[in-house]
């Protein structure tokens, strides 16, 4: 029971004044991993006829590391990005949004930093 | 609010069967939705077999001749029963739409089902709550705002801004759009609607308004405006055969404007 008017609840906390970086950063990342996935796949069919020396000497060349590294990074950033919506639009307790959401930046931020730092270990030289 | 089932007192159980009258050659069952508060009871589906060769050919004649005929508890808004009003949008056939320029002819099956918009409150039978609609459109502020002092005859408006009104100014606010949307269905709270949005790109793109700036401020928001994800129901359902999601996409293009 409440005697809040409807256009008050219609208002609600006012408009926050910030979304379009968040919608234009989305869509940047996609464009973005349009030419990377398509150099990810080419590249997996390469490593794929290659054998452990030879992968690792690919893998060391900076236009590859640095192509790996941004297609991972841009699809963990990307796949943060995308999950955080879903999870606002179906998830409304606030404990439990704000869990997942944390959930969500960690595993994919982890998830993110572990790629690339494999790919680094490899291309400077450790593996 | 994410709701993926009913609670319980909203579950549908039995319902009447009202056949149709003997002699009767030409008859489609309709099946709807009901629902009376006072009786304490959950809603039903009652069926009727209605002789079509007995009311006229729009879902909207088949409801006022089962009110007239065969049961006026039948509860249901209408009232210009030429698609300008907005009253007896309803779910037809598992669609959004006025029933009183969609006809029964037009339906599928040999069943027709026919509840009130979908994830709103329901008054009573076919009749929704429409509250938290209507207040949505009154938070978008409706009307010209101006600051220079107002001109004695008109504001002017040249053909070329007029037209870009087009599409946008014909909306009825029946609701098939926003109630068809599961954007609007998980989070109308906070989300305003293609209905809403439709309307509040209506003033920012007018050109005699001068608060195209605060406008765009007041729709900024990950929940106001950014809920909608392009999946185009409303322009689907759209009696009036407008495209809401176009309009908000004109406006999130808008709001990439004043940064980039």
């Amino acid at each position: 029971m409440s005697f809040r008017t409807p256009l008050s609840t219609a208002r609600g906390l006012g408009s926050a004044k910030h979304g379009v970086g968040h919608w234009i950063s989305e869509r940047v990342a996609a464009v973005a991993l349009v030419p990377l996935v398509v150099w990810g796949a080419y590249s997996v069919i390469l490593l794929a006829r290659m054998d452990y020396y030879e992968a690792v000497e690919w893998i060391r060349s900076p236009v590859n590391a640095t192509l790996m590294v941004l297609t991972l990074g841009i699809s963990f950033m990307h796949m943060q990005s995308g999950l955080r919506v879903v999870i606002e639009d179906y998830v409304y307790s606030h404990l439990n949004k704000a869990a997942c959401l944390l959930a969500n930046l960690f595993v994919c931020g982890l998830a993110g930093a572990l790629a690339i730092m494999s790919i680094l270990k490899v291309a400077l030289g450790g593996a | 609010m994410v709701q993926l089932t009913l609670p319980k007192n909203s579950v549908p159980k039995g319902g009447r069967h009202f056949p149709a009258p003997a002699g009767a050659t030409n008859v489609k069952t309709f099946k709807i939705y009901r629902y009376d508060p006072d009786s304490g009871q959950n809603p039903s589906w009652d069926t009727y077999d209605v002789d079509l060769s007995q009311c006229g050919p729009m879902v909207l004649d088949v409801l006022i001749h089962i009110k007239n005929n065969v049961d006026p508890t039948l509860t249901f808004r209408r009232s210009c029963r030429e698609g300008i009003c907005g009253s007896c949008a309803m779910n037809i056939a598992g669609r959004n739409t006025l029933a009183c320029i969609h006809g029964h002819e037009e339906c599928p099956g040999d069943k027709i089902s026919i509840s009130p918009l979908p994830h709103m409150p329901v008054v009573k039978d076919l009749i929704p709550d429409l509250t938290l609609f209507y207040a949505q459109y009154a938070s978008i502020e409706p009307w010209l705002h101006t600051e220079t002092p107002e001109p004695q005859k008109e504001w002017r408006q040249t053909p070329e801004d007029r037209e870009k009104l087009d599409g946008l100014y014909e909306c009825i606010l029946c609701a098939c759009c926003s109630t068809s949307c599961p954007s609007y269905w998980w989070n109308q709270e906070k989300y305003l609607g293609p209905a809403a949005l439709l309307h509040a790109y209506r003033w920012i793109i007018d050109s005699r308004d001068e608060a195209t700036g605060e406008r765009l401020d007041e729709l900024e928001d990950p929940f106001k405006l950014y809920r909608c994800h392009t999946i185009m129901n409303c322009a689907q359902v759209c009696p009036k055969g407008l495209n809401p999601a176009k309009a908000i996409a004109e406006v999130k293009k808008m709001l990439v404007d004043r940064v980039v």
